[in-house]
């Protein structure tokens, strides 16, 4: 089986990991760098809880071929707590009981991240239409969009605030 | 068995692999195909990447826009040109399918998928493929028998620069609230000329093998100025000479029966 070399950033940081043939972002994050914060749901891009964001973009990481990143950045939800600090967004999530079993937060969070580094002052519909993609079996959703509105409030999206 | 995956940067090299390997796929952004991919289909064992920068160029022609193949959903939204296509584009899947998602592969997309298509079809877009220069395949002709252009590199799809953007409508109904796939979509070029509406196009997304013309509803709207009596007429041939599919959304009966009322909203402007 070829293996292709990649290269790329990882929440900041250097990696370099070996895709093997048709293997998905998601599987070469996980298994091949360590980085468990992105789950694997359904393998079929209907879930979300995959999302990554691929230079700034919000991605879903199983429907990404893993070679195509070489070169490029990925965010995942590991990269957004600074050091014992977490990200506004974390403490929304938390204050607003917005993870329950928590599976689907990750995918959450980096969809939302992607909504508020791009529109810092969200209208609850820009919310909605941002996590669309993502599914939640526990929260029906309503503690999901608050966070997220309180974290704007907040100013979540300030870099590394 | 894993896939294999070559990587082109040229695309009629890709072409000229493409038509003498059947078990290769083109890799677009591959929101379709890694599906496949994941779980195990055998029905390909290798996948061409494209990275020539020309697929991803959005430029003007003439009177017409050039929209790469491998230009994406949240690209085609984002340009300031393509205003006119942006709802379309807006109905595909969620954000995150958006970025990835690209206008060849909705093109080629089996049903339900195929938004963004029905609106290019409504608007009589081009398609160009890779070793025929610039010579170009109307849209509805490439749907006709989109089957047998499988082994072919599409290159860029060509749209005409709308004067006036709203002079195209899209509406997808779907029955999952806010994104599902479409139950049907529908699109309807009206071209305002004087107070008369002259070259109505009219798609349907889904109710049939890919995104197709009305004829019917078209020759019944042909010169009127879009009045109640015209989108009466439209509306008792919406589904004439279609057979609409039956699939987890929906029996042929239902779309039959719900065709006509949406795009009756359409027509008249109420798809907010
Ligand atoms: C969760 C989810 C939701 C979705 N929702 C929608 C939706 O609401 N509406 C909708 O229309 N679609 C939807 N889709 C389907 C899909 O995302 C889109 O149709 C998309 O535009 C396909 O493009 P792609 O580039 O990802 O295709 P790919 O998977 O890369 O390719 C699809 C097909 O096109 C061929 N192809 C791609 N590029 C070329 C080329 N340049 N030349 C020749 N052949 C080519 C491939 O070989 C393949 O057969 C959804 C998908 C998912 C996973
Ligand atoms: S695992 Fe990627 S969308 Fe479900
Ligand atoms: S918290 Fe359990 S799926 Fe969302």
């Amino acid at each position: 089986m070829a293996q292709k070399p990649v290269q790329f950033t990882l929440n900041g940081e250097d990696k370099a990991a070996f895709a093997s043939d048709g293997q998905n972002l998601l599987d070469m994050l996980r298994r091949g760098v360590g980085d468990l914060s992105p789950k694997y749901g359904c393998g079929q891009g209907a879930c979300g809880a995959c999302t990554v964001l691929i230079d700034g973009e919000p991605c879903l990481s199983c429907l990404t071929l893993a070679e195509t990143v070489d070169g490029k950045d990925v965010a995942t939800t590991s990269g957004l707590s600074s050091g014992s600090g977490i990200h506004p967004l974390q403490d929304a999530f938390m204050r607003n009981f917005a993870a329950q079993c928590g599976y689907c937060t990750p995918g959450m969070l980096m969809a939302a991240k992607a909504l508020l580094d791009r529109n810092p002052q969200p209208s609850r519909d820009d919310v909605v239409e941002a996590i669309s993609g993502n599914l939640c079996r526990c929260t029906g959703y309503e503690p999901i969009i608050n966070a997220v509105l309180e974290a704007s409030r907040s100013g979540a999206s300030q870099p590394n605030g | 068995m894993p896939v294999r995956v070559e990587t082109f940067s040229q695309v009629e090299e890709a072409a000229r692999a493409l038509s003498s390997n059947q078990k290769a796929r083109i890799y677009g952004g591959g929101t379709i195909l890694m599906r496949s991919v994941n779980e195990g289909d055998q029905s390909f064992d290798t996948l061409f990447r494209l990275t020539d920068p020309t697929l991803k160029d959005i430029r003007s022609e003439g009177d017409r826009v050039l929209i790469g193949a491998a230009v994406t959903m949240a690209e085609i939204i984002r340009h300031r040109d393509l205003s006119f296509l942006a709802d379309a584009a807006r109905a595909v899947g969620g954000p995150a399918i958006r970025t990835t998602a690209t206008i060849a592969g909705n093109l080629l997309a089996p049903p339900p998928y195929g938004d963004l298509a029905t609106a290019l079809v409504a608007l009589g877009a081009e398609v160009r493929f890779a070793g025929q220069g610039s010579a170009n395949v109307p849209i509805d002709e490439f749907m006709r028998d989109r089957e047998s252009r499988k082994g072919s590199v599409v290159t860029a799809v060509s749209v005409p620069r709308l004067a006036d953007p709203t002079a195209l409508r899209f509406l997808k109904v779907t029955r999952v609230k806010p994104k599902g796939v479409a139950l049907m979509s529908i699109a309807a070029l009206l071209p305002r000329a004087g107070g008369r509406i002259d070259g109505f196009r009219i798609a349907y997304g889904n109710m049939g093998p890919t995104p197709l013309r009305v004829a019917a509803v078209e020759r019944a709207l042909e010169g009127s100025s879009l009045d109640e009596a015209g989108i009466t007429r439209a509306a008792a041939v919406a589904t004439e000479g279609l057979d609409p599919p039956t699939d987890a959304l929906a029996s042929a009966w239902y779309r039959r029966e719900v065709a006509p009322v949406h795009l009756r909203r359409l027509l008249l402007g109420q798809t907010g």
